[in-house]
Order: C-alpha cells, then structure tokens, then sequence
C-alpha cells in the first residue's frame, strides 16, 4: 500500500502476505496432521509511527492472531512484517530480546494477565528487571511510582496485590506495565473490552493521553466499533483470516464498501432510540464459516447479498476504490 | 389493564466474610402483558440478582431475599412453597441465561433438553413432546430439526445454542421471559440475529420480555421502557425514548455521555465518570451516587432521594435536583 504523497517518512510497521496456519491433528499416540487452520491467510498492512490502527473484525476472523505475530509471539508461516525497515518475521529468541523493549502489549483481561502472586510494584519493576534496565532497585521503584502515578493510580498501590484492585485499576497496572520499557509500539488487544462503560471511558482517555505524551503508535484490536471509531485514525476490517476493507476512520464508518463491512455497522445499535427507530436493518443470516475449510473464492461469499457466480471462483484483492480506501470485493466500484 | 408482573420493594441481600452486600436495596416495577423492558446497569449493579430474586434463584446462603413482593398472575411468587414455584419456572417464566454453554446439559441431547421441560410441566408424551420440540426448533430459525434435536450442545455453535435457549424458554407458552445478557458472549453480527429473534417472536407470541444487559444501543433498539440501576437501586425508569432524550438523573446523563457514538464522527475526549462504583456493604444513608456526581450538594449525604415522577409520563428518577439539572441540560441543548 502507498503512502499518502508527500509523506517521506518509512512506515513503522509493514506487514506483507501474513499467514499463520496452525496445524490440526488426530490420534493420540500416532498424532497426524490432518488439516490446518488458517488463522491469518495473507494479509498486508501498514502502520505509520504516530498513528493508531484499529483492527476489528468478529471471533476467529485472526485480528489477535495478527497481532500475536506482530509480537512474535507466534512464528508466522509465510510473509513478512518489517519493522522499521527491518524484517522482524524471523528473528531468532536472542534477536528478539532487543526487539520486545521497544514493541509492548496491553492484554483484554485484566484479571488473567496479572500474576496473582506478585505484589503491583513487582508487575511493573519486571520488564525493568528482565531487560536490565535501571538495575538499581531504588531507581526501580522510583520509576514504579512514577508510572503508577502516569497511570492514574496512587502510587502507594505498588505494595498491593492485584486481588486488592478493581478491573480499570488492574488494567492500569496492565498499562504502566506495558510502559516500563519506553515502547515505541505498542499492540493493545480488546484492551477496553472487558471494562464496564464508566470505566472503559476513562481507560481510553489514559491512552490517547499516553499516546500524544510519548509519541506512541498502536495497533488497536477490538471488536468493539464505536471505540475503534473514536480512538483510530485507519481502521482495517479482517473476515476469516483476510482483511477486507481499510480505509481512514470516518471514511470508514460512513461510506463503508464491501458488504461484510456494511453489515457488521448495521448489526450495532446505537444509543438512540430515535435513530434506532429510523435505521431499517437485515441481520446477516448464517455463521462465519471454519477456518479450517474456508469456502473457495471470496471467503465471504456464502453469506454475502452481493454474490455472482465469479465470487466463488476467485479471492478478490485488495483494491484501491478511492484514496485512501482499500476493499476486497470484486462487486462494488 | 393490570400489570403482568409486579415487583414492589425487593430487597436481596449476600451474607460474605466481608460484611452484608446489599446487592438489591428496594427496587419496584411493573411489566405489562407483551411489554419489553430493559434493566441497565454496570457490574455489581443489582441487575441480575434483581431478575434471578423474581424467580428465586439466588442460592441461599449466602443470599437471601430480605424483604417485598413480587406479584404475578395474580400471585405473590415470594409466598409460594418450592414446588409451586418450579411450576412457574419453566413454564409460565421462560429464562434465558448468558452463557448457553454453561445453561445447557453437556450430556443430554438438545432434543431430550427440550422434551423433558414439555413432558415435566405439560405432563405430555414423549411423541406429542418430540413433535412440540421440532415446532419449536422451526420457530427460532434452526432448520433441519429431526438432526440437530440428536445433537450434543458441543456440536452448535454459540448462537445456535442460545436458540436454543429461547426454544426451550419458549416451550411451555409462557407469559414472561427473562433475559440475562442474553447475546453478551455473542459476536456482533450473531447478537443481532438473536435480539431479531426475540423481538419477532415475542411480538408475534405476545409473550413481555425482561431483558438485562449493560449494552445501551441494545436498550434503544429493542426497549419499550428502561430501569436503570446503580448500586442496588433503579435510579431512573421510563420510557426509552424518555429516558435517552431527557435523562434526568446525574448517572443516566453520564453514562449516556461516555459512551463514543458509531454513527458520529469523533467529537472531543469522552466524559467519563470519575471513581468506581461504591462497595455495597458500606453503602452510607446519602445517594449512592453522591461520590462520583458533579452534582452533588449536602442534601445528597444526607438522605437517599425517593424515586420521583419528573419529566414525561411515567418516568421516574431518583435526585433531589433532577428537575432543575434536566432544565438546565434542556437549555444548553
């Protein structure tokens, strides 16, 4: 994908022709392959510094698969995804030690991604620890606090455990934590999802101040539309491990293209019985199909209202409809 | 004509190591005949433990239902023996829970789970049961019944199983169904389906619906009238049309502001509401809201404002000063 003209500067993230496939297997002694499940089945993106990507789509459509790749938390099968500049894909563990301080992540739940044993400060000091930065402990704790207080918490919470804290206040330790290491990346999956709306509110407002205060990029993983629209600047929508539409945010959600993406917009309510009065809507019928025998052509064909007989024939690419918008479907122009 | 269900000061309190969670503190509403209403809330509000009271299922101990009434059909389900009550359960109640994983029976077929709650409260033979069964099957949109009524839970899908669900809740032709975050586990496109489902179908059966959930856009699509809850108590009820364009309690006005809009561009940072939600076994005698309402004056530690008629016809708030701010809100709109 081109940059837009005038921008000069190399992209942070490009991501090309990722595939993760995971194999199946049956038999308990004798183990056999037989079939995969592909979880991300070649897609591109790019994501420039500075910016927030938003990537939505529903269960199993590879949007955290992505992002685990991204990570390295997983090898990918094929492809390749340079990070400034440099193909990162392949990297062995010790290469990608120096890789991690610059590239963190904020998990869904915040309940299951602190260790219940160790006390906040601990959480938080680890990163510091494992990468030998600020080796001495004084200076550790001092920069503890100093992030807990970033965070929006007191940062006498250092000596509690994370059963003591709320959910919005675990997913700060989750932040701070992700901030230990001064990223300049980082991967926030559903970071918001699992939080009350009082609380999801304040959570996305600490990150678009975090962001703008140490030039962070994201790549933001959500399924949950009205945030991704508030907090994006590009939004990329995936469909059983492709991406099917991606353009800037409000092109996005107001003149959404491809079906699948009309349909997912259509399928959340708004908070407005007056609009919701107005808006007519058709659920999409059926279910996404298996990843492991995605259906031929156009994966989204078999629940799509636009579908011809070539949709079944051949996977569309992604093409450039107007500046800006990209969108894989061979019947909207 | 009368209400179909009336609840009237319930209360429901959890004895825990940590003291007594009155969980809900007094609440009172009416649901007519064919009528869908929403219980909104966050987290620990009292939503589902106000809906399971109806039906008496919350485990004792550690709960227990301390005080109130809850009439329908002319009945006080609180007074009646533990027999009487399985009679309503089921049958004139249908319920559809969260998780349909977890509501389904693991080891009997979908088919035997809907034949035995025909069988058990119809007193039907297992034939006319069977053929009751694939009615039901057709009705909430699951074609090919003969097969899928042979099937184990496992083998459907999320959505599939909540359908389930609504047949098994619809099989015995009840008058009222209670619906627990009935598509919260769901993807969007499937949500959609599901609350398509049970509006058509309660519409079509007349059957009143209780549906709680904390996804306001779910409340302005499907809601004829909305309680909203906090803390244990309804803080405001009304119309949802009402409520949404002329909130007048301080929480509604919150919640309604911070949440981010999919059919608006991104407008400004979002207003959250400051603090977290009090804990419910040391609940001062002021409003329950005071700490974390920009609102508040020294009447509101004071005394816990009634639950008022203000604004449009039946709706109903809970704030000594809710005239006066829904008038000035009136004005700055």
């Amino acid at each position: 994908m081109s940059n837009p003209p005038g921008d000069t500067q190399p992209p942070l993230l490009e991501v090309r022709g990722l595939q993760m496939y995971f194999p199946v297997t049956e038999g308990l002694i004798a183990r056999r392959q037989i079939g995969e499940v592909k979880a991300v089945d070649g897609i591109d993106l790019t994501i420039r510094r500075g910016e927030t990507l938003g990537l939505v789509g529903e269960s199993g459509c590879g949007k955290t698969t992505t992002g685990r790749c991204i990570l390295r938390l997983e090898t990918p099968t094929a492809g390749e995804i340079r990070y400034n500049g440099v193909d990162i894909a392949k990297l062995g563990r010790r290469e990608l030690v120096a890789l991690r301080r610059r590239i963190q992540v904020i998990f869904q739940d915040p309940y299951s991604s602190l260790n219940p044993r160790m006390k906040v400060g601990s959480i938080i000091a680890e990163p510091m620890r494992v990468h030998g930065v600020e080796p001495d402990a004084t200076k550790r704790l001092a920069r503890v606090r100093e992030l807990l207080s970033l965070c929006g918490l007191n940062p006498n919470f250092a000596d509690r455990y994370p059963h003591e804290m709320s959910g919005g206040q675990r997913q700060r330790v989750g932040i701070a934590r992700a901030l230990a290491l001064d990223p300049e990346f980082i991967v926030c999956d559903e970071a918001v999802s699992a939080l009350d709306v009082s609380i999801q509110a304040q959570i996305i407002n600490l990150l678009e101040d975090l962001r703008e205060r140490f030039s962070l990029t994201y790549l933001f993983i959500a399924h949950d539309l009205s945030v991704v629209r508030h907090l994006c600047q590009r939004v990329a929508v995936m469909y059983l491990g492709r991406v099917v539409e991606l353009a800037a945010c409000d092109e996005l959600f107001d003149n959404p293209l491809h079906p699948y993406t009309r349909a997912l917009l259509a399928a959340v309510p708004v908070p407005d019985p007056t609009v919701e009065a107005e808006r007519s809507f058709q659920p999409l019928t059926g279910e996404v199909p298996s990843p492991i025998n995605p259906p031929p052509g156009c994966v989204f064909h078999p629940r799509c209202p636009l579908t011809v007989a070539a949709c079944k024939e051949a996977r569309p690419e992604l093409r450039e409809l107007r500046p800006g918008h990209w969108v894989a479907c061979g019947q909207v122009h | 004509m009368p209400p179909l269900l009336e609840v009237k000061n319930l209360e429901t309190e959890f004895r825990t190591g940590a003291g007594i969670v009155h969980a809900v503190d007094g609440i009172s509403y009416a649901v007519d005949p064919g009528e869908t209403v929403a219980i909104v809330g966050e987290s620990g509000s009292g939503k589902s433990v106000g809906a399971l009271s109806i039906l008496r299922l919350i485990p004792d101990p550690p709960g227990q239902i301390i005080g109130g009434e809850v009439w329908f059909a002319g009945r006080n389900l609180l007074q009646l023996s533990e027999e009487e009550m399985r009679e309503v359960r089921g049958s004139e109640i249908g319920m559809v829970f969260q998780e349909p994983m977890t509501s389904l029976n693991p080891v009997l077929t979908i088919g035997r789970q809907i034949t035995e709650t025909i069988e058990q409260h119809r007193g039907a033979d297992p034939e006319t049961a069977h053929k009751r069964a694939v009615e039901l099957l057709g009705l909430v949109g699951i074609s090919d019944a003969e097969r899928r009524l042979r099937q184990y839970p496992h083998q459907l899908s999320g959505g599939m199983r909540q359908r389930i669900m609504i047949a098994i809740a619809l099989a015995c032709d009840p008058k009222l169904i209670i619906a627990d975050e009935p598509t919260t586990a769901l993807d969007v496109t499937i949500q959609a389906q599901i609350l398509e489902l049970m509006q058509q179908l309660t519409r079509r059966l007349g059957v009143a619906l209780i549906i709680i959930t904390h996804n306001l856009g779910v409340v302005a699509r499907y809601a004829h009238r909305v309680n909203v809850m906090y803390a244990g108590r309804i803080v405001e009820s009304g119309s949802a049309a009402a409520v949404y364009h002329t909130p007048h309690h301080p929480y509604t006005m919150a919640l309604l502001n911070s949440v981010p809009r999919l059919d608006r561009p991104r407008q400004a940072r979002l207003d959250p509401i400051e603090g977290a939600p009090p804990d419910l076994t040391r609940l001062g005698r002021g409003c329950s809201f005071q700490p974390r309402c920009r609102f508040a004056v020294a009447a509101c530690l004071e005394a816990r404002p009634p639950l008022e008629p203000v604004g449009a016809p039946g709706q109903l708030a809970a704030c000594f000063r809710s005239k006066e701010l829904a008038a000035a809100s009136g004005r700055a709109a």
